[in-house]
C-alpha cells in the first residue's frame, strides 16, 4: 500500500481535504518566492558583456563592500568583538591579502558570508568561473599579495605527508581528513579539496586554524601534505567497506544495526516453538 | 560404532548417568533464552581467533623503522607491537580476516550480553534463587569491558595511545588512591614503563580470558543445577513444574545452527567491513593526537559522561582533591555497576517478595519494575549517545555546547518521563487483560448456564 493512500486512510476524508490545502499553499508559497528579488548575490545587468575587469568591481561593490569596505580598506570597529579568530571590525582589509586569499574564500564557497563574524563554512562555490576570476583579479589589484599558488603533491611523499599531517593537522582536521570539532568552531573536512586550497589554507588559517609560515612548513612538505590527504581521499581499504573511516562509531552502529539485528533475527527464527 | 564408543568411554569413566541426564536437561521453548548463547559463541569465535593471532602480535615497545608493503608508514618509527598488527593486517596469511573477525566479535560480544541482560532483567530472572547467576553475569560484562579496552589498547596506534591516556587521566583522577594507583598500573608516568606492554598483554591474553571463561563455567552451572526459568504459556507449566524440549535431539541442533549462524556473522563481517583500520591511524607518539577519537563502542558511556559532568575540581586551598574525569570516568561506571548488582536485594526489599520464582514475569506483569529498567536504561543510554555528540555536530551542522546542554537536561528529565509512562502502559494492558479474562470467564459460565458445551480451555 502506498504511503498516500494510507495515510489518507488514516486521516479519512477530511484529512485529505487538510493535506491538499496545505500543498496548495506550499506550492503558491514556494511561487510567490521565486517571483521576489534574489537575495544574496547581487549581479550585474549584463555581466557576459562586461570585461573583467569592470564585473570584478561591480562584483566587490555589491557583495564584498559591505564588510570589506571600499577599495578593500576594510570597515573598522562597530561593536568590538573578543577572543580567538574575532574579526576587528566588521571586516578585515583586503589590501595585500593577494589572489590566494580571495581564490581560497571564493572557490570555497566561505565568502560571500551571511553576516559579519559567523564562521565560514566550506561549501560549493557562490561565484560562477568567470566571476571569481574577475573578483580574484580585483582584490589581487587592492595590493601587493601572494598570488593563487601552484603546489606540486606528484613531488611529495605520501609517508612524510602523514607525518606532517598528524603532527600539524590532525589534531583538528581527524587523522583521515574527515574534520571534526573544537571548542568555538566545526572543522570543515580536509578531504576532496583541490590541491591549491589545501595550499591556499596553511598559509592563510581561516578562522581558528593558525597560520602556517614558511618557515613552519616548506612548499616542498606541503607538497608532501598534500599527497597524504589525496591518498586520504581515496584511503587503501585492505578489509573491505570503509565505513567512514572514523573507527569506533560506525563500529558500534555497524554492531548494534546489522549484526545484533540478524543474530536476534536468527534467534527469533531458531526459537520458533518446537513442541 | 558409536555404541560401542560410548561403552568404551563409560567403562573407563563412569560418564553414562551424567551425560543421560544432560541429554535430558529442558530447555524452554523460547526464542529469548537464546540471547545468552549468542554472547558465548562469539566469546568461542574470540578465543579461537585470538589465539591465531598470539603467534604474530608482538607486545614490545622497541622501536624499529618500518619498511613493510604500506607504503604512507615506510621510514616511520614505530614499536613492535604497532608493526606487528601492521604486519598481521598485511602479510600475514588470513591475518587482517582474522583480526577484524576477532575485534568484531569482541563488539558484538558485549552487544549480545547486554541484550542477554535487558531479557533477563526485565522478565525478573534474577530473583531467588538465581542472584549468583546474574550477579556472575554482570561481574562478566564488567570484566570483558576491560578486557576489551586492553585489546584495542595494545595495537599502540593512535587512537589506543590516546585511549590510554583518558584511562591513565580517570586512574589518576580517583581520590587518594589515583596516583598510586596509576603507578602500580603503569610502573612509570604516561605513556608507562615498556612491562606495562607486557602487563597489558599478559591480562589481555591469559589472565582476563581464563577469570570470563571461569566465570562463564559457574554462570551456566547454575543455570543447569537450578533449572531454566520458563514463561507461562500453559496451563501447565508452573512454579514447580518445567515444560520444555529435551537438550536432545531438540535443543542440541537448534544450539549448533545458533554457532554456526553467529559465527558465519562474525566471520562474514570481518571479511567485508572494515573494523580498526590502524594503518590509517598510524603510531603512537604523545604529542600526537587526532581528532574525532573514540573508543570502541562499549565504552561510548563513559567518554558520554566525562562530557556531561560540568567543568569542576573539587579543590581544598591549592590542593585538587577530586579531579573532575573521577565522576564520568569512574564513579559513573561504578554506579551503574553498583546498581545493577543490587538490584535483586533492592527490589525483594522494595516489593516485599521473598519467594523463589521459577516463573518469569512478562514486562506488563510488572510494571515497577519494567519503568523503573526503563529509566534506568534511558540514562545510560542517552550518556551514552552523548559520547557521540562531536562526530553529530559534524555531520549534522548542530552546534556541540547546545547538544551537550541538552543531553544534560535530557538524562534527569528523560529517565523520569520514560518510568511514568512505562509504568502507564504496563498497568494498562495488564488491566486490559484482567478484564478481557474476567469477561471470557462469564461468557464460559453464561453457556454452561445455558446448558451449552463449555470450550476446553486452550
Amino acid at each position: 500500500m502506498t504511503l498516500s493512500r494510507l495515510r489518507a486512510r488514516a486521516l479519512g476524508r477530511p484529512g485529505r481535504r487538510v493535506i491538499w490545502a496545505l500543498a496548495a499553499t506550499v506550492a503558491l508559497g514556494g511561487g510567490v518566492a521565486e517571483a521576489q528579488p534574489p537575495i544574496g548575490i547581487v549581479r550585474p545587468a549584463h555581466e557576459q558583456g562586461q570585461p573583467l575587469s569592470l564585473l570584478g568591481r561591480e562584483l566587490y561593490a555589491g557583495n564584498c563592500a559591505s564588510c570589506h569596505g571600499i577599495d578593500g580598506r576594510g570597515v573598522g570597529s562597530l561593536a568590538p568583538q573578543r577572543g580567538v579568530g574575532a574579526v576587528k571590525g566588521l571586516g578585515p582589509s583586503l589590501r595585500g591579502v593577494g589572489a590566494l586569499a580571495a581564490d581560497f574564500y571564493l572557490r570555497t564557497g566561505r565568502m560571500p558570508l551571511e553576516r559579519s563574524g559567523k564562521q565560514a563554512s566550506r561549501q560549493g562555490p557562490q561565484f560562477n568561473e568567470r566571476e571569481i576570476e574577475a573578483l580574484v583579479a580585483y582584490v589581487a589589484s587592492l595590493g601587493q599579495g601572494p598570488p593563487v599558488p601552484q603546489p606540486h603533491p606528484e613531488r611529495g611523499s605520501v609517508a612524510a605527508g602523514l607525518h606532517l599531517f598528524t603532527e600539524h593537522c590532525a589534531g583538528c582536521h581527524q587523522v583521515a581528513g574527515e574534520g571534526g570539532v573544537l571548542t568555538g568552531a566545526r572543522v570543515p573536512l580536509v578531504k576532496h579539496s583541490s590541491p591549491a586550497q589545501i595550499a591556499e589554507a596553511v598559509r592563510i588559517g581561516p578562522f581558528l586554524m593558525p597560520r602556517f609560515s614558511r618557515r613552519q612548513i616548506s612548499d616542498r612538505q606541503l607538497d608532501s601534505i598534500i599527497a597524504y590527504v589525496r591518498l586520504a581521499d581515496a584511503p587503501v581499504d585492505r578489509g573491505g567497506w570503509g565505513i567512514g573511516h572514523l573507527g569506533p562509531i560506525p563500529e558500534g552502529m555497524v554492531t548494534w544495526l546489522i549484526a545484533v539485528v540478524l543474530l536476534v533475527g536468527v534467534c527469533v527464527l531458531l526459537g520458533r516453538r518446537l513442541s | 560404532m558409536i555404541r560401542r564408543a560410548i561403552r568404551f568411554l563409560d567403562q573407563r569413566s563412569g560418564s553414562a548417568p551424567l551425560l543421560r541426564k544432560s541429554l535430558r536437561y529442558l530447555f524452554p521453548d523460547h526464542w529469548s533464552f537464546l540471547l545468552g548463547e549468542v554472547a558465548l559463541y562469539a566469546f568461542i569465535v574470540l578465543v579461537a581467533t585470538g589465539v591465531y593471532l598470539t603467534f604474530f602480535f608482538d607486545p614490545s615497545t622497541a622501536k624499529e623503522v618500518y619498511h613493510g608493503p604500506y607504503a604512507p608508514l615506510r621510514g616511520f618509527h614505530m614499536s613492535h607491537a604497532y608493526k606487528s598488527v601492521l604486519d598481521i593486517s598485511f602479510t600475514v596469511k588470513a591475518g587482517l580476516l582474522i583480526r577484524q573477525t576477532h575485534h568484531w566479535a569482541a563488539d558484538v560480544f558485549v552487544a549480545a550480553i547486554v541484550v542477554h541482560l535487558l531479557r533477563i532483567f526485565f522478565t525478573g530472572a534474577y530473583r531467588k534463587p538465581r542472584e549468583l547467576t546474574y550477579v556472575i553475569g554482570v561481574l562478566m560484562l564488567f570484566i570483558t569491558l576491560l578486557e576489551g579496552y586492553l585489546g584495542y589498547s595494545m595495537a599502540d596506534d593512535l587512537l589506543s595511545g590516546m585511549g590510554l591516556a583518558i584511562g591513565y587521566s580517570v586512574a589518576l583522577s580517583i581520590p587518594l588512591l589515583g596516583a598510586n594507583l596509576a603507578l602500580l598500573i603503569w610502573g612509570h608516568p604516561f605513556p608507562g614503563d615498556p612491562s606495562f606492554w607486557s602487563r597489558m598483554y599478559v591480562a589481555h591474553v591469559f589472565i582476563l580470558p581464563v577469570v570470563i571463561g571461569t566465570l562463564m563455567f559457574l554462570h551456566l552451572a547454575l543455570v543447569a543445577s537450578r533449572h531454566h526459568t520458563q514463561f507461562r504459556r500453559q496451563a501447565r507449566q508452573t512454579e514447580r513444574r518445567l515444560v520444555g524440549v529435551p537438550a536432545f535431539p531438540a535443543q542440541a541442533p537448534r544450539s549448533l545452527g545458533l554457532l554456526a549462524a553467529v559465527a558465519a556473522v562474525l566471520f562474514l563481517l570481518g571479511g567485508l567491513v572494515q573494523i580498526n583500520p590502524v594503518w590509517q591511524w598510524g603510531p603512537y607518539t604523545p604529542s600526537l593526537g587526532t581528532n574525532g577519537a573514540q573508543p570502541d563502542w562499549y565504552l561510548g558511556w563513559l567518554i558520554g559522561g566525562m562530557r556531561l559532568v560540568p567543568h569542576f575540581d573539587v579543590t581544598l586551598g591549592k590542593y585538587t582533591l577530586i579531579p573532575n574525569p573521577f565522576w564520568g570516568g569512574a564513579l559513573f561506571p561504578l554506579s551503574v555497576l553498583v546498581a545493577l548488582v543490587s538490584w535483586p536485594w533492592l527490589e525483594r526489599r522494595l516489593t516485599g517478595d521473598h519467594a523463589a520464582h521459577n516463573v518469569l514475569d512478562r514486562p506488563r506483569d510488572a510494571p515497577t519494575r519494567t519503568a523503573i529498567g526503563a529509566g534506568f536504561f534511558t540514562w545510560v543510554l542517552l550518556v551514552f549517545v552523548a559520547g557521540s555528540a562531536d562526530r553529530v555536530t559534524v555531520a549534522f551542522g548542530l552546534s556541540y555546547p547546545a547538544q551537550i546542554w541538552v543531553f544534560r537536561v535530557l538524562v534527569v528529565v528523560a529517565p523520569i518521563v520514560v518510568f511514568l509512562l512505562v509504568r502507564r502502559v504496563c498497568r494498562e494492558l495488564h488491566q486490559a487483560e484482567l478484564i478481557e479474562r474476567d469477561r471470557e470467564r462469564a461468557e464460559a459460565e453464561a453457556r454452561q448456564a445455558a446448558g451449552a458445551r463449555a470450550p476446553r480451555p486452550a
